[in-house]
């Protein structure tokens, strides 16, 4: 389970996260939303160790992440982050590979290959594994990478805006994907996504931020409620149910 | 693929060395020339696997490719040593400047001055390796001013002898200092070289690596005390000539068309191998000792990098 306790965050003088305090269940995903800058991103920073915070603590499995060594951590928790910019060229394979960087401190052995096969097929880029980074398109890019976190094959992911340049049908496949990993495996899951409609009808729990702090969280269908979205959007939004799935309409 | 690039390197590199060492050779002071030609051979070699070393390094820690360690100011605090030494003593300085304490205080006060840096900016709890090349570079920018004004006012007999140091040269290296500099940079190339699969690592960026389970931050202050020392202790050695690193880091990226460290910092140790031998045999037999090889380097690292920018800018 991660515990979040009175977390802060400062750029300079200006507070991106206020005493932020959650907890997040294990074997589910959890959805962060809401507005730009609301501190979402931040916050997954902090909890996967990427960023430290000013204040408040984070507890991984009842541990202070910051106290933690960091390859156990590699093991335990991944994270992948928005923009996602490599200036060497590299093949689909050898980034993916990267993933199993915790386990084998660069030298793969036959387990390590067969996860990483695994991990390429998961997000259907067999026949581009040999392909380099710069020849491929902006979704099939975000593909390998969450391709390097799945090889990661840690308990926790964490996916700042996953569906990133993803189209439709490939946004389907990965949300479906993560829907079977959290299943089969039990792995947790949390989310930054802004398509309110994903998020409502993939996850379990909702969390929404804005101006840094949570003002929302709970199951998904206390959270996909006109009154409570337009609090978070300032936004008209209808909640349509169709086919069991919770809509939002706000066009 | 890569091991074939590698032997074909070593291969290159033997017979420069071969070349070097048997060219011109006089039977009758054989042993005489065999052993001063070795030390150079070897001067060279150490030279080249340090600045070869450090400079990739140095590229990956920093994420940029057109840095050499000498942005940290190394090569200034050297050249103000020499000045300031030329400065107070005079000429009489030719003896001390040949003596072994005087080499290890100039390494002293090369990698005190980093780690002057190192204490000022990252004790603090920051880590911003940019902060702290800024400051060093502004800091290197100083002490050349300083040294130049010192060189203005001097004798010009006594100009003569800091010109001497301005540039990297084999031709006299003390055999005391060539062993114990061996030992120095033998040790940390080894240290170096078992983080190579976490520079491997480093190269996709800070986050990943972080992720990765990379101690990034701890890595980054480390190798660069390491860097510090490695090209304190051969510009101590040779003089200044922290441009070969440049060209052969990037010779050595283009060639092998890798991001893997093992491969990377080989070939860019062997590169400089072969840059500095190639450029003595021409310095020593072409020219007749009438330039400095460092000119001779920085001419092929131009035209290279011209021919860099010209097939790039086509490419767009």
């Amino acid at each position: 389970m991660i515990v979040a306790e009175k977390l802060s965050k400062y750029f300079g003088s200006k507070k991106v996260i206020q005493d932020v305090s959650i907890e997040v269940k294990r074997g589910a995903i959890t959805s962060f939303i809401g507005p730009n800058g609301a501190g979402k991103s931040t916050l997954l920073s902090m909890v996967s160790r990427l960023l430290k915070q000013d204040d408040g603590i984070v507890y991984l499995d009842g541990k202070d992440v910051h106290k933690q060594k960091s390859k156990d951590l590699a093991k335990t928790i991944a994270i992948l982050r928005q923009s996602n910019v490599v200036q060497m060229r590299l093949t689909v394979r050898e980034l993916v590979s990267f993933g199993r960087f915790p386990y084998s401190s660069g030298r793969l052995t036959d387990e390590d290959e067969q996860k990483v096969s695994e991990a390429i097929a998961y997000v259907n880029l067999e026949e581009m594994e040999d392909n380099y980074l710069n020849e491929l398109s902006g979704g099939q890019k975000q593909r390998a990478f969450i391709a390097m976190v799945l090889a990661q094959d840690t308990d926790y992911i964490l996916l700042d805006e996953p569906l990133n340049n993803l189209d439709m049908k490939h946004a389907v496949q990965m949300m479906k994907l993560l829907r079977k990993l959290v299943e089969d495996f039990g792995k947790t899951i949390l989310l930054v996504i802004h398509d309110i409609n994903f998020a409502s009808v993939y996850s379990d729990r909702i969390v929404a931020m804005k101006d840094g702090k949570i003002v929302a969280e709970g199951p998904t269908e206390d959270i996909i409620q006109s009154d409570v979205l337009k609090s978070i959007y300032d936004l008209d939004i209808d909640v349509h149910n169709i086919s069991c799935n919770r809509i939002c309409v706000y066009f | 693929m890569l091991k074939r690039k590698i032997i074909l390197l070593v291969v290159i590199a033997l017979s420069l060395a071969g070349l070097y060492l048997f060219i011109h050779m006089n039977f009758q002071a054989m042993e005489y020339l065999m052993r001063t030609r070795l030390e150079k051979i070897l001067a060279m070699i150490l030279c080249a696997v340090s600045i070869g070393v450090s400079t990739v390094v140095f590229q990956t820690i920093t994420h940029n490719r057109i840095l050499t360690p000498s942005i940290m100011g190394l090569d200034s605090v050297y050249m103000f040593i020499q000045t300031i030494v030329v400065f107070l003593f005079g000429s009489g300085t030719f003896v001390i400047m040949q003596s072994d304490a005087y080499f290890f205080l100039t390494i002293l006060l090369m990698v005190g001055f980093a780690f002057g840096l190192y204490q000022l900016l990252f004790r603090r709890g920051q880590s911003n390796l940019f902060l702290l090349l800024l400051v060093g570079l502004v800091l290197g920018t100083f002490f050349s001013s300083l040294s130049s004004f010192m060189q203005m006012i001097i004798d010009p007999n006594e100009f003569l002898l800091i010109q001497d140091s301005m540039f990297a040269s084999f031709t006299d290296v003390n055999t005391n200092l060539l062993l114990i500099s061996a030992v120095i940079i033998i040790v940390l190339c080894i240290y170096i070289f078992r983080y190579r699969h976490y520079f491997d690592v480093m190269s996709i960026g800070r986050d990943h690596a972080v992720n990765l389970g990379v101690p990034y931050e701890k890595i980054v202050k480390r190798m660069f005390l390491v860097i510090a020392v490695l090209v304190a202790v051969s510009t101590a050695l040779v003089g200044p000539i922290t441009f070969l690193g440049l060209l052969t880091a990037n010779l050595a990226r283009e060639f092998l068309q890798t991001f893997r460290h093992t491969y990377l910092l080989i070939a860019a140790s062997l590169l400089s191998v072969i840059a500095l031998l190639g450029g003595q045999l021409v310095v020593e037999r072409i020219f007749s000792f009438s330039t400095p090889i460092s000119v001779i380097i920085n001419f092929v690292g131009g035209v290279y990098f011209i021919y860099l920018l010209v097939r790039e800018s086509k490419k767009i």
